[in-house]
C-alpha cells in the first residue's frame, strides 16, 4: 500500500510539475503582450495569482466544498449504519483518524470525499445513494472514497484543479490583453512589425490552446485516480462484487445532482452531470465509463486480489497497452477475497432504509426525537427544544428535552 | 589519503543503509502491534455489547436458557484468556458461533425483532464483527508484510541481529468460517 501513494507521489508531482510550467509559460507571455519586456512581472502575477488560490484550496477547500454541495455533516446517533460502515471501511485501509461524515439531501445517488490530508478529510454521500446501495454496496462506495482518502488524491487533486484554474484565468486574461491591449493597437498602426505579429499569433495560439491542454491533464490525471481507487476498494472490502454493484446503480440512474458543477463534477464518484453517456470522447471524460469499471472489477472475482490482478484485468478490459498501477507497487502480496455473501443478506428492507434516512436527515437539521408512551414520536424542531408539548395522537404533555449540541 | 576516505565513504553508506533497514523493520513491527490493539479495542467493544444483548433477549425468549448460557460462557471464555494471538483467536471463534446461534434463535420471536433496542444492538454486533474482520484482515497483511521483511535478504541478517520476532497470524479455525468471514445476522 506505502508503494502505491509512494508511486502516487512521483506520477503527480510530475504532471503538477508539468501544469506549472505551462502556468509559468502563459504568464511570462501575458506579461509580454500586454507590455514588451514586462514578461517577469506577468511571471509574478502568475504566481501571486496561484499561491493566492492554493492558500485558499488549502485552507478552506474542503469546507467551501461541503458547503457548496449543502452536505450536513452527522453524528453516528444521526445515521448508525452509514457511521459504521465508514468506520469498518477506515479499519480496513488502516487509517488512522476517521473523516467526518456528511449527508447530502438530493435524490441522485453519488458520493464524494474531500480534505487536504488523512487527518482532515470528510466523505460525503447523498440521500439517493443510502436509499438505493444495500449495505455491501455502500461498502464498496465508501471504499472508494477513503481509497481517495489513503492514496493522497484529494489533495492532488485540489492543487492540479488549482493550477488548472489559474491557467484558465490567465489565458482569458491574455486573450483580452491580446484584442483591447497596447500590443493589438501597435501592430495594427504600425503594419510592418513581422516580428511582432508574428509573436502576437504566438500569444493567441497559446491563450487559446494552454487552457485545452491544462485541461487534458487535469482529465487524465482524475481518470487515473478513479481507477486506482476501485482497485483499492475491491482489497479493502476483498469483495469487488459490492462496488461494481454499486456502480451499476449509481450509473443506471438518470437523476441530476443539483449541487454538482462543472468544477465540482471530478470529485464525485460517478460523474454527476451524466457525461458517462457515448458521445464524449475518451479525453475529454472526468470519469471512466461506468459499465467499464464495473467489467474490471467483476473480472476479479472468484482469485486472490492484488494490485498486480486489476492491473491485469484493466489491460484486458480496455485493451490498453499501459496498466494503471504504477510499477513498484504492483509486486505487493496477493489477498485472499472473501467468498459471495449471498449466505447474509442485507436484512434492512427498503422501508427501514427510507426511515433510517428520513430521522438522519431530520437530525442533521437540528430536530430531536421524543418518544411518547402512546407508541408516537415527535419530532421536535430545534426552536421549541425545552419547552412542553402536547402528543398529537394521545395529548399526553411531553417536556422536550433542552438543545443538544449540533452535531 | 585516497583510499582511506573511499573506505570511510564506504562504510558511512554500509552504516546509513543498515539504519534504513533497522528502521524499517521497526516501523512494521509497529505497524503489526498497532494493528492487533486495534482487533483488541473490536473484541472489547463485542464483550460490551453482550450483557445488554443477553438481557434483551432473555426479556422475549425466556425458553432459550441454553442458548443465552453459551453465549455468556462464551464471552467469559474470551475475557478471561491468555494474551496469545492463537488462544485468543480460538476463544473468539468460539464466541462468534455462539452469537450466530443467538441471532437464529431470535428470529422465532417476532416481537423481539421488532423492539427497537434489539435491532439497534443487531446492528452494532453485525458492525462490530465486521470490524472485527477488517482488523484481523489488516493484522494479517501487516503481518505478513513484516514477516517477509524479516526473512528475506539482506534485511532478515538486521531482524537475526536486534532479535526481531516473526508475528503470528490470526487465524480463522474452521472451514465453515473461512467461506463466510463477513457475519450478517438475520
Amino acid at each position: 500500500m506505502w508503494e502505491l501513494i509512494r508511486a502516487n507521489r512521483r506520477r503527480t508531482a510530475l504532471l503538477v510539475g508539468l501544469l506549472a510550467a505551462l502556468l509559468l509559460v502563459v504568464g511570462w507571455s501575458v506579461g509580454e503582450v500586454v507590455a514588451p519586456g514586462a514578461g517577469a512581472g506577468g511571471l509574478v502575477v502568475a504566481l501571486l495569482l496561484w499561491a493566492g488560490m492554493t492558500a485558499a484550496a488549502w485552507f478552506a477547500g474542503d469546507r467551501l466544498l461541503l458547503a457548496a454541495s449543502r452536505a450536513r455533516r452527522i453524528c453516528k446517533a444521526d445515521h448508525p449504519v452509514l457511521w459504521n460502515v465508514v468506520e469498518e471501511m477506515c479499519i480496513a485501509a488502516g487509517l488512522s483518524r476517521m473523516p467526518e461524515v456528511y449527508i447530502i439531501d438530493e435524490a441522485a445517488p453519488n458520493a464524494f470525499a474531500t480534505g487536504r490530508s488523512p487527518e482532515r478529510s470528510a466523505v460525503a454521500v447523498t440521500a439517493g445513494l443510502l436509499e438505493r446501495l444495500d449495505r455491501d454496496e455502500l461498502q464498496g462506495v465508501v471504499a472508494h472514497e477513503l481509497g481517495h482518502i489513503k492514496n493522497r488524491d484529494v489533495l492532488y487533486m485540489t492543487m492540479a484543479g488549482v493550477m488548472l484554474g489559474a491557467v484558465v484565468l490567465l489565458a482569458d486574461l491574455g486573450r483580452r490583453a491580446l484584442w483591447h491591449g497596447p500590443a493589438m493597437r501597435r501592430t495594427s498602426s504600425r503594419r510592418g512589425g513581422g516580428s511582432e505579429a508574428a509573436l502576437w499569433l504566438l500569444g493567441l495560439a497559446l491563450a487559446v490552446l494552454a487552457p485545452i491542454l491544462a485541461r487534458l491533464m487535469y482529465l487524465a490525471l482524475s481518470r487515473r485516480r478513479e481507477y486506482l481507487a476501485d482497485a483499492c476498494a475491491a482489497l479493502y472490502t476483498r469483495y469487488p462484487e459490492g462496488l461494481a454493484s454499486a456502480l451499476e446503480t449509481i450509473a443506471g440512474h438518470r437523476e441530476p445532482l443539483w449541487a454538482a458543477n462543472r468544477a465540482t463534477a471530478p470529485l464525485y464518484i460517478v460523474n454527476p452531470l451524466g457525461a458517462d453517456a457515448a458521445g464524449r470522447s475518451a479525453w475529454t471524460r472526468t470519469h471512466p465509463p461506468t459499465a467499464e469499471r464495473a467489467r474490471i472489477l467483476r473480472s476479479l472475482a472468484g482469485g486472490t486480489l492484488s494490485l498486480e490482478r486489476y492491473d491485469d484485468a484493466f489491460r484486458r478490459v480496455t485493451q490498453r497497452p499501459v496498466g494503471i498501477v504504477p510499477r513498484g507497487a504492483r509486486r505487493a502480496p496477493e489477498l485472499e477475497p472473501v467468498a459471495a455473501r449471498t449466505a447474509h443478506p442485507d436484512v434492512r428492507s427498503h422501508p427501514t432504509r427510507v426511515r433510517e434516512l428520513t430521522d438522519a436527515l431530520w437530525r442533521a437539521q437540528g430536530y430531536d426525537f421524543l418518544p411518547c408512551a402512546c407508541g408516537a414520536t415527535l419530532k421536535v424542531p430545534p426552536a421549541r427544544a425545552g419547552e412542553a408539548l402536547a402528543c398529537p395522537r394521545c395529548a399526553t404533555t411531553l417536556r422536550a428535552p433542552a438543545a443538544s449540541s449540533p452535531a | 589519503m585516497g583510499i582511506l576516505l573511499v573506505l570511510v565513504a564506504a562504510a558511512a553508506v554500509a552504516a546509513l543503509w543498515l539504519v534504513g533497514i533497522f528502521n524499517g523493520l521497526v516501523g512494521l513491527r509497529n505497524a503489526v502491534r498497532n494493528a492487533w490493539s486495534q482487533i483488541d479495542v473490536q473484541l472489547k467493544r463485542r464483550h460490551d455489547l453482550i450483557p445488554n444483548l443477553v438481557e434483551t433477549v432473555g426479556g422475549y425468549a425466556k425458553h432459550e436458557r441454553e442458548t443465552l448460557d453459551a453465549v455468556v460462557r462464551a464471552r467469559q471464555q474470551a475475557i478471561q484468556v491468555s494474551d496469545s494471538v492463537v488462544d485468543k483467536a480460538q476463544a473468539e471463534n468460539l464466541l462468534s458461533q455462539t452469537l450466530r446461534s443467538l441471532f437464529a434463535v431470535a428470529e422465532a420471536y417476532p416481537d423481539l425483532k421488532a423492539n427497537q433496542n434489539f435491532l439497534g444492538l443487531q446492528e452494532e454486533l453485525t458492525s462490530t464483527e465486521n470490524k472485527i474482520s477488517f482488523a484481523r484482515q489488516y493484522y494479517n497483511d501487516s503481518a505478513m508484510t513484516y514477516n517477509n521483511k524479516t526473512e528475506m535478504f539482506p534485511s532478515n541478517l538486521v531482524a537475526g541481529l536486534f532479535r526481531f520476532e516473526r508475528a503470528e497470524f490470526f487465524e480463522v479455525e474452521e472451514p465453515a468460517e473461512r467461506k463466510v468471514p463477513q457475519v450478517r445476522f438475520s
